[in-house]
């Protein structure tokens, strides 16, 4: 006979997209499914697993962050950012805007961690160069070869956020 | 333009094309109707039964217009990143003159649009556009003829703002699409073959077009099938045999069943965990112990291409000319060479996903396809259900690339919520998308050629063993030339110990690297200057168009190669374009690392209807051109796939970005013809001469990785 052993649940509280949010869940998942099922945030996306592609980047205390690769009991106590909060309520973040303009996405599925790894660039160095962009986005892989609009609307984004300051 | 009348819905009078009822016309109800043959049939025709069985063997797209005033555009096709989702309904709310929002794309699912074959093959706005504005102006005809029976106004008098239908000289008097569909079921078929006149017509409105579902990408709003979910839904993962070849002997269940809240599901070989966590699942699955007995073709990635070559092949002459003999006897200088190219993988972020559900006795699987009407298909006859029993909807796809035309995904998660009873997930990891892609398939390319002592080539003997005839044509003027193709021998065992099928502009690719090559090669050895020789030896007017297009575009100086520059030329067809490549790249002698600084592109693809589109469909194909060139290679033993992850397998990165110029040469009185592919088959052979033109080093085999360009740099 096997023995089943019930894995113990695990409370968990966190902010997320601006809500403080308490979950009760198995510990030994990662944030990356965590959001998905759990809490429906289905725009960050599996792509490897494994950390290689960037599709499931999210900011945790407004660092990019692989959260495949995140055990979901890091988050405890902190600050999470997904693709659904960026934005504040139906208005766009400058870089969600700079992309529709700059038609930086054609499938669509590496967009959202782009955004991201693009907007905690973007906290950390409001004066990213171009060199600074393709630098801080290598790590995102992109199939559709949407390369350089995705670079135009990172450049276009940062430029207007720092107008606006 | 053939006009159909307008035929009653209700008298169920078929047309003589054997079309019959079906069930969308049921689900949608009542409404106007206009069918319409937006794409290439042919490979309708040729499809076997029960493929081209269904009604809509002649027209598979129509238009509807609801009771409720929707106007929707149904096709089989699917939204994989190319665009279409908002060219179609863009085009339908400028030629209706109703708002965007009344506008609806109803894409890539069986009960709901009429068959078709499949969304590949570079069939953009540029075929679909003339058609959808002939059906549109059709529906607008109807709605403007009731409008005028129900109003009393002649329908020369009306005018229509925002779907609403009214008499200009007394604008109280007014109809709404809606109601005037309403307690209405009318067909309409139209016979478009699109003229000079209707892309005329098309570019006119053929303004730059906004994605319509940016909005929904950029906000995490856009739902792939893995973001679906479903009441009692659980996740699966696949007991995966560790090669394409291995034969399960044992296996041992217990250490997965003893995962918290797991099932497995098992039908002979086929052996699956169940979890409604998912991760949950992924832990189970590693902990079934399974046993396989191997019989392992001796090959891998190395020996690959001398089996190829020493098999013994089935051999078809694709086309020849002249007396190869002779043309050997007139050539002064012969040169002889072979070029290899790997399996290739589509590697698309989103990896093959499926949702699948039973209800009573309806199967619907959600996937993320580039064939929802094969994958019906295979559904129906391997679980032996009949085809209207089974439904299958393609959402969002996440990038296809020729890979999801496989759909290997959707038939297993079926059968396995046949087996579960409950709806299941399948979402491929990373290491499956890398296993069970259909690969671009390896190839050997040997050509033997000659040129007199003027530079005139007179000899051009190629042959593709195993890789794909597409884009092979000789392409100069050659007077003695032969192209054959080594493929197996009926019977014989497979050659490619992995899956392969179609990939952008599939093979085009390695044919263009080999032939350009050689061409390199050959003009090297005359001392002429390549664009000079490609010139002198071409007699096909576009091709040379395109040639003298792009020298002036990149101010292009001639110098025989190598000359140290760095630059390499090549040039070709694919999709009815006329294509010509500069690259402009920097070697690394120490290290072999090759950057590619610069890319030029001519492009001759008669009427360019969206320049914009046209612009980011070279980029896309130099970007991914650069992976297959620099890095992209499929590593394997046997049946066992090495390369599982984008860490042993390298797709293009931002960080390789060069510089991309663009030249479309003006065509605009001349039909349009393929943009998502031409630029693509010239990366490999643009960077190869470049990087002889540098250093002096000739690259036969692609990827050219740092540690081949060494290699090379040791021949110079």
């Amino acid at each position: 006979m096997v023995l089943i052993t019930p894995d113990m649940e695990q409370k968990i509280s966190f902010k997320l997209n601006g809500k403080t949010t308490v979950i009760t869940t198995d510990p030994n998942q990662t944030l990356l499914w965590v959001l998905r099922n759990q809490l429906g945030l289905t725009g960050t996306k599996y792509g490897c697993g494994t950390g290689f592609c960037g599709s499931c980047t999210v900011l945790v205390n407004k660092e990019a962050t692989r959260s495949c690769m995140l055990p979901v009991t890091d988050v405890e106590g902190k600050e999470v950012i997904t693709i659904e909060g960026l934005g504040k309520g139906s208005r766009l973040h400058p870089l969600q805007q700079a992309f529709i303009d700059n038609d930086a996405l054609q499938c669509g599925f590496c967009t959202p961690g782009m955004i991201m790894t693009a907007a905690a660039m973007l906290l950390k160095n409001p004066s990213v160069s171009r060199e600074d962009i393709v630098k801080g986005l290598d790590e995102n892989l992109c199939r559709c070869g949407a390369h350089p609009r995705i670079i135009d609307a990172v450049e276009t984004a940062a430029k207007q956020m720092k107008g606006g300051k | 333009m053939r006009k159909n009348e307008i035929t009653d819905a209700g008298t169920g009078k078929e047309k003589s094309s054997g079309m019959k009822r079906r069930s969308f016309v049921k689900i949608l109800g009542g409404g106007i109707f206009v069918f319409f043959q937006p794409w290439d049939l042919s490979g309708i025709k040729d499809a076997a039964l029960p493929q081209a069985r269904s009604l809509t063997k002649d027209y598979n797209a129509f238009l509807h217009i609801a009771p409720d005033g929707t106007v929707s555009c149904i096709t089989g096709k699917v939204e994989l990143g190319q665009g279409i989702i908002t060219s179609l309904a863009q085009v339908m709310a400028d030629d209706l003159n109703v708002p965007m929002e009344k506008v609806k794309m109803v894409m890539g699912d069986t009960d709901l649009c009429p068959y078709d074959a499949g969304t590949w093959g570079s069939l953009t706005i540029r075929q679909f556009g003339p058609a959808m504005r002939a059906a549109t102006a059709e529906a607008k005809g109807v709605l403007l003829d009731l409008a005028s029976a129900q109003l009393g106004v002649p329908a020369s008098r009306l005018e229509v703002k925002d779907g609403i239908v009214y008499d200009q000289q007394s604008p109280g008097k007014k109809v709404s699409y809606g109601q005037l569909a309403k307690g209405r079921k009318l067909e309409k078929y139209l016979d478009v073959k699109p003229s000079p006149e209707d892309y005329k017509l098309f570019s006119v409105i053929g303004k730059p077009l906004k994605r319509t579902d940016s909005r929904l990408k950029v906000t995490g709003e856009a739902k792939y099938t893995g973001d679906l979910t479903l009441p009692g839904m659980v996740y699966a993962r696949i007991l995966r045999p560790p090669s394409h070849f291995a034969k399960l002997r044992s296996v041992d269940f217990s250490g997965a069943e003893a995962v918290e809240g797991t099932q497995v599901l098992r039908d002979g070989d086929f052996i699956a965990v169940i979890n409604v966590n998912k991760e949950k699942a992924d832990e189970a699955v590693v902990k079934i112990n399974a046993e396989y007995d191997f019989s392992e073709p001796n090959v891998n990635d190395e020996t690959c291409y001398d089996r190829m070559t020493g098999a013994d092949s089935g051999v078809n002459v694709m086309s020849s000319g002249g007396d190869l003999e002779a043309g050997r006897k007139l050539s002064d200088k012969l040169f002889e060479s072979e070029f290899r190219d790997p399996y290739v993988a589509h590697a698309p972020i989103e990896t093959h996903t499926a949702l699948a559900r039973m209800e009573g006795d309806k199967l619907t699987v959600w996937a993320s396809t580039q064939t929802p009407f094969g994958l019906q298909d295979a559904l129906a006859s391997e679980l032996k259900m009949p085809l209207e029993k089974v439904r299958v909807i393609a959402p969002f796809v996440g990038g296809g690339f020729g890979g999801k035309i496989a759909f290997q995904q959707g038939v297993e998660a079926a059968r396995l919520t046949i087996l579960a009873k409950k709806p299941v997930m399948l979402v491929w990891t990373r290491e499956e998308e890398f296993f069970y892609d259909t690969f671009h398939p390896a190839g050997v390319y040997r050509i033997k050629s000659g040129i007199d002592n003027s530079g005139m080539i007179k000899y051009w003997d190629y042959k593709v063993f195993y890789g794909g005839t597409r884009g092979s044509e000789v392409i100069y003027d050659v007077p003695n030339f032969r192209r054959s193709s080594y493929s197996q021998k009926k019977g014989a065992a497979p050659i490619h110990p992995v899956l392969t099928g179609a990939w952008r502009a599939p093979n085009a690719n390695s044919n263009a690297f080999a032939r350009e090559s050689q061409i390199d090669i050959m003009a090297a050895a005359a001392g002429i200057d390549p664009l000079e020789f490609r010139l002198k030896n071409l007699k096909d007017e576009k091709m040379i168009g395109c040639l003298k297009a792009l020298a002036e575009k990149a101010g292009y100086v001639p110098a025989k190669g190598p000359s140290g520059r760095g630059f390499g030329i090549s040039c070709g067809t694919d999709a009815g374009t006329w294509v010509a490549m500069l690259a402009e790249v920097n070697v690394d002698k120490n290290t072999g690392q090759i950057k590619v600084v610069k890319v030029t592109c001519s492009q001759d693809m008669g009427m360019c209807v969206n320049p914009h589109g046209t612009v980011m469909q070279i980029e896309g194909c130099v970007m991914m051109g650069l992976g297959y060139t620099l890095t992209e290679e499929t590593l394997f033993e046997g049946g066992n796939v090495k390369t599982r992850g984008f860490d042993a397998y390298e797709i293009p990165r931002f960080s390789w970005m060069p510089k991309i110029e663009t030249v479309i040469i003006d065509k605009m009185d001349q039909p349009p013809q393929g943009g998502g592919e031409p630029a693509i088959i010239l990366v490999g052979a643009s960077v190869a001469n470049a990087v002889f033109d540098a250093t002096g080093a000739r690259l036969y085999r692609m990827p050219m990785t740092p540690a081949r360009v060494l290699e090379a740099l040791k021949m110079v």
